[in-house]
């Protein structure tokens, strides 16, 4: 199984000579700071996505609701990578993006539930959220339309001629999609500078990648156009880290694009509608047993003698957000009815 | 006796083009098969093949000769044992040469008819159109020097203008640069602005249509090239779901300032996979805007209007015009505003609402209409999102009787929608039901016969016109 691999590098590029981006064997420790921020930026996705959870479940969040539970590790290493300017684009699980991304808990939340201090204003929803502030693209239903989109802010990087470079996340399922590959080739035939994260959490809503991929090795997608790609233990934020080091590099030097497959899991179920009958509750048990995000960063803390005190405080102080944020979004009032015919136009 | 070699068409409505080349001398022998000459429109260029075996006796019209109409003889070809004092002797049943597409021009044609159209009767130039260009663009000064140019040249001018005014501004698509347009409309460009801004892509409509909308999500400016509206079918899902949706979905952060462009509609003889209208597809979607000029004027306005357009737009043309001149104001900036419908000729007695091509059948008619006595008022659309209902039920208050022209399907169209309008806000006016003239309900048939059938017609046009005149 893919994510109970040890963090495996490998090169897939076809010959790229010296310009090789390299892998590592085993990633290099955090300091005692990175630790902390990795471990309370996972901990604010995990609380976020339990209430969001318990909220849908009340009804006070409707329609779909995607969780992110199991992934963290994905987007805060990789957001520890990126320097500001750089941007970042994904698909419908998106609320995990959003807070890596430094967007406000009550801002996300308040959407979530329809309101109007949403960041859209309460007329997105959970899968269409965007900051412009914190460059933030977006939030997209549309299984696989945010690869395109993502290689569209790259191209403006590049005509720009700025040193920025655009991440563009996406699944295993969406990897299956037609215009990924044809960003594929434009991406590396004008050498845009943008970093395709496929977050393989094995599972395309309740198709396993066994069933809907002739290809699992998501690293090798980009073969065909010489786009190297590296597989990398997502459920270890180091190793996501220093793979978004080496992929950023490659992006800032005028390479072209990178291709990174997480190797993650999710925890819940595709949208909270999910019976789950797909997998067995003894898979799930044994990655968050085993391979949990948030433990292995709070066991190598401890290990660090790091306080129990210290851990609880930033528990806490995670906690309050959310539960703040809980109650704006259901404080705050709806959008008012003047707002269904604003943004249509500009 | 001597075999003439004609001017031959490129295409079933070309009407003349350029000899750009002789490859033979006179004297030389030929065989069947033999590039003979070079001939081009401002569309592509092809080589003539000679059907026919024996020895170039005379070229008839030397090499760099424009405008040669189709089927004028371009040179005589000896058969064996005949002499050049057999020249003047009268031929025998002239024979068109083949033509022969080099393997470049053969994949964009595969995807790109190639068609001239009629020409275009602009209102002003109209036989016997008395009230021509009642309503002028108001925008123009007087005494504004008018400047005859195509439609395709018209296009061109409005993007190397907007894009020496805003660095922001790029075109991409296919054939776009190096190949100079698959209808030369981006001619030039390149030239001008260089690779960085003048982009071809690979044949991968879903994939730049989404790379357009992201780059300006991202704050650019771009002018994607469909090679035709056709092939858009594939881009639909970023069109729609990225550019439409966003600057709603985000609460108006973030949207795209982006400009879709290329022919629409049916063009001369390529069958039901290019000849679709989409003007009732894309009119249909909030958060885009619609433009589907007919004038040249009007195309090199819109044009302009719709780059600098914070939001989507979807500018669609018609490959039948492209070659249509027409005169544009020389203005150094023309921007016609979006939206805005135009009374092209003013009648009392029956409203003709068209855009795009649909102009050509209106106003035909009008002319044939008022031999009978009708006088109708023909109005241009030009916008189809937003629609100026303002000016269609105006006229209709005036006339209380309507007529719409379209080359779309008739279910859910453009003219249905029109004829709802005209119910919801000049029912008391009508005098008599709305009609509706459109493509026949049938995927473009190829046959010559079929595809004129298929396409409205001025005779249908008239026919309407005088049945809710009950006449």
């Amino acid at each position: 199984m893919a994510a109970a691999k040890k963090s495996v590098t490998k090169e897939t590029g076809q010959e790229k000579g010296q310009d090789k981006a390299s892998g590592a064997g085993s990633p290099p420790d955090f300091t005692r700071e990175q630790e902390l921020r990795a471990l309370r930026d996972m901990l604010l996705i995990r609380r976020f996505e339990e209430k969001a959870g318990q909220l849908y479940g009340m009804g006070a969040i409707g329609g779909f609701c995607h969780l992110y539970i199991g992934q963290e590790a994905i987007v805060v290493g990789m957001q520890m990578a990126l320097k500001q300017g750089d941007q970042v684009i994904t698909g419908y699980r998106d609320h995990g993006h959003m807070l890596a991304c430094g967007m406000e808990a009550n801002g996300v939340m308040a959407e979530l539930t329809g309101r109007q201090g949403g960041y859209s204003k309460g007329k997105g929803g959970s899968m269409h959220m965007f900051s412009k502030e914190k460059n933030f693209f977006g939030g997209h239903g549309i299984v696989g339309a945010q690869v395109s989109l993502g290689t569209g802010l790259a191209f403006a990087n590049r005509y720009r001629g700025n040193d920025f470079v655009s991440l563009a996340y996406f699944g295993d399922g969406a990897s299956n999609q037609g215009q990924v590959y044809e960003s594929f080739n434009m991406a590396e035939l004008w050498k845009l500078p943008v970093i395709y994260i496929i977050e393989n959490n094995r599972y395309a809503m309740g198709t396993s990648v066994t069933r809907a991929s002739a290809q699992t090795d998501f690293s090798k997608r980009g073969i065909s156009f010489n786009i190297p790609g590296e597989q990398i233990d997502g459920m270890d934020v180091r190793a996501v880290k220093a793979a978004g080091d080496r992929a950023v590099a490659w992006c800032r030097a005028g390479k072209g694009p990178f291709i990174l497959e997480m190797q993650t899991y999710r925890y819940r179920g595709h949208s909270m509608s999910d019976p789950a009958k797909y997998r067995t509750r003894e898979e799930v048990d044994k990655v968050r047993h085993d391979q949990d995000p948030i433990e292995q960063v709070r066991n190598r803390l401890l290990a660090a003698k790091v306080s129990e005190q210290e851990l609880k405080a930033i528990d806490a102080e995670v906690r309050e957000i959310v539960n703040a944020s809980a109650d704006f979004a259901q404080r705050d009032p709806e959008p008012d009815a003047s707002e269904l015919y604003t943004d249509i136009y500009r | 006796m001597p075999i003439q070699v004609l001017m031959p068409a490129l295409s079933p409505t070309m009407e003349k083009g350029n000899l750009s080349k002789w490859l033979k001398k006179e004297g030389e022998a030929i065989k069947s098969g033999d590039v003979i000459a070079e001939i081009e429109t401002d569309k592509a260029t092809m080589e003539v093949e000679a059907t026919d075996e024996g020895t170039l006796g005379k070229i008839l019209i030397p090499e760099g000769t424009a405008d040669v109409a189709v089927n004028t003889p371009i040179a005589t070809i000896l058969s064996d044992g005949e002499s050049a004092d057999d020249l003047g002797k009268a031929p025998a049943a002239p024979k068109a040469a083949a033509v022969a597409p080099d393997v470049a021009q053969e994949v964009a044609e595969s995807r790109s008819p190639v068609g001239e159209g009629k020409p275009m009767i602009s209102a002003p130039a109209a036989p016997g159109a008395p009230k021509a260009a009642a309503e002028p663009d108001p925008e123009v000064p007087e005494g504004t020097e008018m400047v005859t140019m195509t439609i395709r040249e018209a296009l061109r001018d409005a993007m190397a203008e907007e894009m020496r005014r805003d660095p922001d501004v790029f075109v991409m698509g296919e054939e776009v640069a190096e190949y100079q347009g698959a209808y030369k409309v981006t001619q030039g460009l390149l030239q001008e602005f260089g690779a960085k801004r003048v982009i071809d892509t690979p044949i991968t409509e879903h994939g730049f249509a989404g790379i357009g909308v992201g780059a300006a999500m991202a704050g650019l400016k771009p002018i994607v090239e469909f090679m035709t509206f056709n092939f858009a079918m594939q881009a639909m899902d970023q069109i729609i779901n990225s550019a439409a949706k966003t600057l709603y979905m985000s609460g108006g952060q973030m949207g795209a300032s982006i400009v879709f462009r290329g022919p629409n509609g049916a063009a001369a003889r390529v069958g039901a996979q290019h000849s679709q209208d989409y003007s009732a597809w894309y009119s249909q979607v909030p958060g885009l805007k619609v433009i589907a000029p007919y004038s040249a004027a009007d195309y090199k306005g819109l044009l302009k209007a719709a780059i600098r357009d914070p939001n989507p737009v979807i500018f669609l043309e018609n490959e039948m015009l492209y070659g249509h001149s027409g005169e544009v104001p020389k203005l150094d900036d023309y921007v016609i505003p979006i939206g805005k419908a135009r009374i092209v000729r003013s009648g009392a007695h029956v409203t003709i609402v068209s855009w795009s091509n649909g102009m050509t059948y209106a106003l035909k008619a009008a002319d044939e209409l008022a031999k009978e006595g009708i006088e109708a008022e023909v109005i241009d659309l030009r916008t189809l999102r937003p629609m100026d209902t303002d000016t269609i039920v105006a006229s209709v208050k005036k006339t209380g009787r309507a007529v719409t022209v379209e080359e779309g399907w008739q279910q859910n169209g453009v003219g249905a929608e029109i004829a709802t309008r005209i119910m919801e806000h000049a029912f008391d006016y009508l005098d008599a039901p709305v009609g509706r003239v459109s493509g026949k309900d049938v995927p473009m048939p190829y046959a010559a016969n079929l595809e004129k059938l298929a396409l409205p017609s001025v005779a249908e046009v008239v026919a309407a016109a005088k049945a809710v005149c009950y006449r």
